[in-house]
């Protein structure tokens, strides 16, 4: 297990120096900041004077490396147009982000695996079929178009919930966010549903494959011949048996989910990372560009890494087929 | 000589015709299972239907909604069903520059297909060719391909097709590039497991060790065979790929309102959401939605068609 566990970090860090060099030559392909963040009006010196203080001046290879040193002291330069240091501007939007991915993770998880179960224990109800139409529209209906509706419904027609921004925000357990308040949660459980309705359809998808693939397998017929009931049978034995693609799904939507929220995010001003994204590449933040994406391929690059681990921790052939 | 001539003759005529003639009963057979779905057959008419809407829609549309010309701003925010200036009525109202929406929508759908279609055709070519090569030459090659593949499987599409259309710059053939860099991946994968499949197999084996080039073996005898997960593939792309257009186009970094695009029309109609005039964004949207929803069900029926499970 530690010679695995070593050898997929050694890959993970590979991994990460070689996108964060494509993202950035990526981003200095990007129109010329300078255009848009220098007055036309100013003189020729003052051009000159800030194309050399953002190093703008400097070969490709060099401004790579003059950022690495600068990420190496945990400094991954200052927003163009914020004028803040990009890891605070960053780390300020990431926790309406969170939360938000948190709640929709949740709704996904709870309403899509119970769904899904009983689509596939009852797969030719009324009820399964109803289910299963939601869920092809949860993952075929474009999100913004979701979320759009939502607002007209709810928002503007019944006016109960409010159309955009985070609401009153305070402090659970010393941690600032606006599920500790009620305003808080009129503000996100919206985004959050439009958010986790893509998610919602994959669960019950897989989780109704999953069962339906069980229910005819010998060991579900043989614990039916011992007189265990349905009910004991779906919770002790099918559902351990179908958790494995469920967990790695679980794992992988996670990171999807936070580029998901680049959507949601702009349809409810939900002031996010996700947000920050799309207004920085609208404005050719270029500095906050690079550290989102570089941020982003490092989550994706530590929760592959989970999955994998967690694989190899629930069945062994996984570690002994890839281990040392 | 006549005895050896007409056996000899009969199994020519036999080879020749029995291509075509299964050809055309696989896909009888294909066609009889698969209209037991009585949506799925709905689905296929409703697309087949838009289809050509759109791409008659210079046709079929009262107005040509980007000649800007043809505008009157008299005509802005007629409501649906109000006779404009032109002395048509307009069936979906009309927008801010008084652009009728249903011709609008039809040339918005129009770009919605030419992008949809050309982006899954490209990224299906250039899956193939990953897929096959990797399946094909394994070794080093096979697990670089699939590494990175298997990288850019792991992010979603969503975020991958943002970043390239912003460093790309905005347009139709910006974005279809774009989206055929997201979606290639998703093609590779299913080619290169449908084709490691197929490698161990005899036919395989045996084609290998006639003196055909390498090409041939490829396209005409593995390809042919790892086809049918890949037409599902295929099917969902497309309109995955409607979808992240007018996503993008919502977002503002997709095409210009310039440009005929459902997204385009819905982020403007976005802008009046707080208003009542709700058709601004209610019609595209619900034209993107049948389309992507109708795509996906024919795409659900194939599926269930294909697979070797259902198979009669």
């Amino acid at each position: 297990m530690l010679g695995y566990l070593i050898r997929r970090l050694a890959q993970a860090v590979v991994v990460v120096f070689a996108m964060s060099i494509i993202v950035f030559t990526g981003v200095y392909a990007i129109g010329n900041p300078i255009d848009v963040m220098i007055d036309p009006g100013a003189t020729a010196e003052i051009r000159e004077k800030l194309i050399a203080q953002y190093g703008l001046d400097q070969p490709l290879w060099r401004q790579y490396f003059t950022f690495l040193a600068n990420v190496a002291q945990g400094d991954m330069g200052t927003s163009m147009v914020y004028n803040i240091p990009v890891v605070d501007l960053v780390f300020s939007r990431l926790p309406a982000t969170l939360e938000l991915v948190f709640v929709s993770v949740c709704i996904a998880t709870f309403i899509g695996i119970p769904a899904g179960l009983y689509a596939g224990y009852r797969p030719d109800s009324v009820a399964a079929k109803l289910i299963m139409a939601l869920s092809v529209l949860g993952f075929s209906v474009p999100t913004f178009w979701i979320g759009m509706l939502l607002i007209m419904t709810f928002a503007v027609n019944l006016g109960v919930l409010p159309s955009g921004g985070r609401g009153d925000v305070g402090s659970l357990l010393g941690i600032p966010t606006s599920l500790a308040t009620l305003d808080g949660w009129s503000h996100v459980i919206m985004p959050a549903l439009n958010l986790s309705l893509f998610k919602m359809g994959l669960m019950i998808r897989l989780t109704r494959a999953g069962m339906v693939e069980a229910m005819r397998t010998d060991y579900v017929k043989f614990a039916r011949a011992q007189g265990l009931t349905d009910r004991e049978i779906i919770f002790s034995h099918v559902l351990r048996n179908i958790s494995i693609p469920i967990v790695t799904v679980f794992g992988l939507e996670l990171g999807s989910t936070l580029a998901f929220a680049v959507v949601t995010e702009s349809v409810f001003t939900w002031p996010g990372v996700g947000k920050l994204i799309i207004d920085s590449i609208l404005q050719l933040d270029r500095p906050v560009m690079v550290t989102y994406l570089v941020l982003v391929v490092i989550l994706f690059v530590l929760i592959n890494l989970t999955v994998d681990l967690v694989y190899a921790r629930l069945d062994p052939r996984v570690r002994l087929k890839g281990g040392s | 000589m006549s005895d050896t001539l007409t056996p000899e003759g009969n199994v020519t005529a036999t080879a020749s015709a029995a291509p075509a003639e299964t050809r055309a009963s696989r896909l009888r057979d294909f066609w009889s299972d698969y209209r037991r779905s009585p949506i799925a057959v709905l689905s296929l008419a409703v697309v087949v239907l838009l289809a050509a809407l759109s791409f008659g829609a210079p046709l079929v549309a009262p107005q040509d909604p980007y000649d800007m010309a043809a505008l009157d701003w008299l005509d802005a925010f007629l409501p649906p069903g109000t006779e404009g200036s032109g002395g048509y009525t307009h069936l979906l109202g009309t927008d801010n520059a008084g652009r009728d929406m249903l011709s609008a929508i039809l040339y918005g759908l129009r770009t919605s297909f030419v992008i949809g279609l050309s982006a899954g055709a490209l990224a299906l070519m250039v899956g193939i060719c990953v897929g096959l090569s990797a399946a094909y030459f394994g070794g080093r090659l096979e697990s670089l391909l699939m590494r990175v593949v298997d990288l850019q499987l792991s992010m979603p599409a969503i975020l991958l097709a943002l970043v390239l259309v912003a460093m790309l710059g905005q347009g139709v053939g910006q974005i279809i590039l774009a989206l055929v860099v997201a979606q290639y991946a998703y093609f590779a994968r299913t080619t290169h497991g449908a084709a490691t499949v197929e490698r161990g197999k005899d036919y395989i084996e045996a084609a290998r060790s006639t003196p055909l080039p390498t090409r041939r073996v490829l396209f005409r005898h593995l390809l042919p065979n790892v086809l049918p997960p890949l037409i599902v593939v295929a099917t969902v792309q497309v309109a995955s790929a409607i979808a992240l257009e007018a996503t993008l186009s919502f977002l503002g970094v997709g095409l210009p309102l310039t440009e005929p695009s459902l997204g385009s029309l819905i982020s403007n109609g976005f802008k009046y959401i707080h208003t009542d005039r709700t058709w601004l964004s209610i019609y595209p949207g619900i034209f993107l939605m049948i389309t992507v929803v109708a795509i996906n069900l024919v795409g659900d029926q194939v599926r269930h068609v294909l697979d070797p499970k259902n198979q009669r």
